[in-house]
């Protein structure tokens, strides 16, 4: 609202914790919103989160359909082969009517308009990794300390 | 509901700062209203983005999203950004005479 009295915010850093599409994309929206109102933002993937940014895995997040009851699905069911590809092949169609882009487009596009991607030390060398299994958009691979300097006057989202 | 005088007309703006109505617009209104945003020249490119914007608003009720926007404007993300520093949709919009985006992508 234009009489707002309150600092607005400049400066985000969105952590991304989480592997799979519903634990990816929170962060994804927020980093390009962010940018949209002309924020700083950067994206600092760790543990499953690196999946987003692996080129050989980017392309193939599934939507967790077992132990998640904002499927409400009965366990059961969620189990049976092939419920996560469906229920992700779902969610892929519905995001592409409201135009939202696959991982793999979205990180291209929040990177384009000036975001800046990183991926968590620990976590890269926890899982035998290095900078050539990311995508090109991805800036630097660093610790938690550099992530704490780098969000410094800004605000740190988790998800 | 707010007013200001632009490009020698007074203009109703709504809660956003944006033009309460979408016929008091025009070219020199445009240009008055990127002055303000810190753009002091709309060039081919600026207009590009514009005219999209404002062609699709007709067509849809509302702007598209940055996606499409560059996808179809013949404006990438990257020349988007530096042609409208700082929140582009809104910047854009604003300028164009149109309401503030809604979409979250």
């Amino acid at each position: 609202m234009s009489t707002n009295s309150e600092e607005p915010i400049t400066k985000v850093s969105i952590v991304v914790s989480h592997g799979s599409l519903e634990g990816v994309y929170p962060g994804l929206i927020m980093a390009n919103g962010a940018r949209m109102e002309g924020m700083e933002a950067s994206l600092f993937f760790t543990f499953f989160g690196l999946d987003a940014i692996m080129e050989k895995r980017m392309d193939k997040l599934k939507v967790a359909t077992v132990g998640n009851p904002g499927m409400h699905m009965p366990t059961i069911l969620g189990v049976l082969p092939g419920m996560s590809a469906f229920a992700t092949g779902m969610m892929h169609k519905e995001m592409e009517k409201i135009d939202i882009p696959p991982v793999r487009e979205f990180l291209e596009m929040i990177h384009d308009a000036g975001g800046e991607i990183y991926a968590c030390k620990a976590s890269v060398d926890m899982f035998h990794l290095s900078k050539k299994d990311f995508c090109p958009q991805v800036k630097d691979i660093i610790s938690v300390g550099q992530f704490y300097e780098k969000s410094a006057g800004g605000q740190i989202i988790f998800t | 509901m707010a007013t200001e005088v632009l490009a020698g007309k007074t203009l109703e703006l709504d809660a956003d700062g944006h033009l309460a109505n979408r016929a008091d617009w025009n070219e020199s209104v445009a240009a008055a209203i990127a002055s303000q945003e810190g753009i002091p020249l709309l060039t081919d490119r600026h207009w590009a983005v514009i005219k999209y914007m404002r062609a699709e608003f007709e067509k849809n009720g509302q702007a598209p999203s940055i996606r499409k926007l560059t996808k179809e404007s013949g404006v990438d993300t990257k020349e988007l950004y530096a042609l409208f520093p700082k929140g582009p949709a809104k910047k854009a919009a604003k300028i164009g005479g149109l309401p503030k985006p809604v979409g979250c992508i």
